[in-house]
């Protein structure tokens, strides 16, 4: 296992994503969404990032994309849902999607499906802290904390305090035969 | 969980916390102007009823949709079973068509547990005879646990006909389940002898139960499966057992009022009382929906037990 963002890292790198969004996107209409369950806690930090350098509350929702997984039957058990809160219409916005790691592009096709169902965003726009590579689909991030080359065997895992304690991300190595993932990650 | 839902005794206390947090999730896609998720996109879902149902008959069909699951109605009448058709060979017509799941209503106690010994798919118990209604059941504490907070602990008593309810049956084990307390209220001839047997208090005084109860759920009075020697008269009935104005007065502050439905006004329970607002009926109606959603895709969402045997 090795460590590739430390906490300071994790916070430099959402300081510079929120700079970044601000720079290229007009905050009137901006809504970020975060992907369950760490994206949400990346996407409130991007806002209260924001909202120190811009003076502005942008909205933040969380988004479940259980239901729209390919993979929905082929798992042993069916997947655990959780929590879809938006607090205003996405129709007309610009939605900033929020993950973690970016791997096969599998989980923001199913988030851009998600979101269409709940209205009609001006435009999508995608925001990472840790592109890993391997996509299956073609998706690419616009904001990305940090380029990591990975084995498409290796499980990356992105911590945040409010869940795990602590800020940071780590590479674990594993094997291509172990890992047969969909839309995990 | 298991791979059918014919009884409460199927799940375990964790299974229905499960289902409950699921369908919290499903309540909110309930709340969306496109009612809609791909969860079961291309399986098949068959309501097989043999006995006249609205509410849970069309509940089982909207949640089947708005997961995007293919539905097909089946009720007896208008059907080859008029023809004299066997539920053994419906079963098998609808297994060669290839139904992933079978929702199943039947006057016969057992028949879907028969059921589950001709077919691949999976089957969901929507109420057999006098025996059980699961998911009406799972509704229920799902409407309880978002009113109340909580189940363990909670005082409900389950009102009237309990003799011939598959409801009260499910709800009891269920409540038991859950830690909650469980008073079966009606007169001597509706209570079934073997009650103390599922853990729960009996009571013959209606009056005496309400001042404790966190939840009064009413029964219908099933005219149509009892003979009537049961109680002398539906007014007496009504007298001594029907929630009226002032046994409401009797309740806690706070208490709710429940009913499967569908109602008979003026026998088990007052109109005006109905429509209180303590009175969660209509709630029960749009858990119902969401709990239904969760219980298909927690079934049908993982691996087909065929397909996991050969992995």
């Amino acid at each position: 296992m090795s460590r590739i963002l430390g906490p300071d890292d994790v916070r430099r790198a959402l300081a510079r994503i929120a700079h970044e969004i601000v720079e290229r996107e007009p905050t009137d209409g901006l809504l970020l969404v975060g992907i369950a369950d760490r994206g949400d806690h990346l996407a409130l930090r991007l806002a209260t990032e924001i909202a120190r350098i811009e003076a502005v509350d942008v909205p933040v929702g969380v988004l479940d994309i259980t239901f729209y997984r390919d993979d929905i039957g082929l798992t042993a058990e069916a997947p655990e849902v959780h929590e879809t809160r938006i607090p205003v219409d996405v129709s007309g916005r610009t939605v900033v999607l929020v993950d973690d790691v970016l791997f096969t592009g599998r989980t923001i096709r199913a988030a851009m499906d998600a979101l269409m169902d709940l209205g009609r965003p001006r435009r999508i726009r995608l925001a990472v802290l840790v592109d890993r590579g391997h996509r299956e689909l073609p998706i690419r991030a616009d904001f990305v904390g940090k380029n990591v080359p990975t084995s498409r065997g290796d499980d990356v895992r992105v911590m945040v305090s409010e869940v795990d304690g602590e800020d940071g991300a780590v590479v674990e190595d594993g094997t291509e035969t172990r890992t047969l993932r969909g839309v995990g990650s | 969980m298991n791979e059918h839902l014919l009884s409460m005794h199927d799940v375990t206390a964790d299974d229905v916390v499960r289902i409950l947090d699921t369908a919290e999730s499903f309540r909110e896609v309930g709340t969306r102007v496109i009612k809609k998720v791909p969860a079961l996109r291309g399986r098949t879902v068959v309501n097989l009823f043999f006995e006249n149902s609205t509410r849970t008959r069309i509940s089982f069909e909207l949640a089947a949709k708005r997961l995007s699951a293919d539905v097909i109605n089946f009720s007896s009448s208008g059907s080859s079973v008029s023809k004299g058709e066997s539920l053994k060979d419906t079963a098998l017509t609808l297994q060669a068509m290839g139904a992933d799941a079978i929702v199943i209503r039947h006057s016969s106690s057992g028949s879907p547990y028969q059921l589950t010994k001709w077919v691949r798919g999976h089957v969901l118990n929507a109420g057999d005879g006098t025996h059980e209604h699961p998911t009406q059941a799972l509704l229920d504490l799902y409407t309880m646990r978002e009113r109340l907070g909580r189940l363990e602990g909670l005082h409900v008593a389950i009102v009237g006909d309990v003799l011939h309810s598959r409801v009260a049956r499910s709800l009891s084990f269920g409540l038991v389940k859950m830690g909650a307390e469980v008073t079966l209220v009606g007169p001597a001839t509706l209570i079934p002898p073997d009650a103390p047997a599922w853990g729960v208090q009996v009571s013959h005084d209606v009056d005496a139960v309400l001042p404790k109860l966190d939840v009064c759920y009413l029964l219908r009075v099933q005219t149509e499966r009892q003979r009537l020697e049961y109680f002398p008269s539906v007014r007496e009935y009504s007298r001594l057992f029907g929630l009226n104005r002032a046994r409401v007065d009797l309740l806690p502050e706070g208490s709710l009022i429940m009913h499967p439905g569908p109602m008979n006004r003026g026998v088990e329970i007052d109109s005006d009382v109905a429509d209180l607002p303590q009175s969660v009926i209509e709630d029960q109606v749009t858990n119902g929906i969401a709990v239904r959603m969760a219980l298909l895709y927690l079934l049908l969402g993982g691996r087909a037990a065929e397909q996991q045997e050969g992995a």
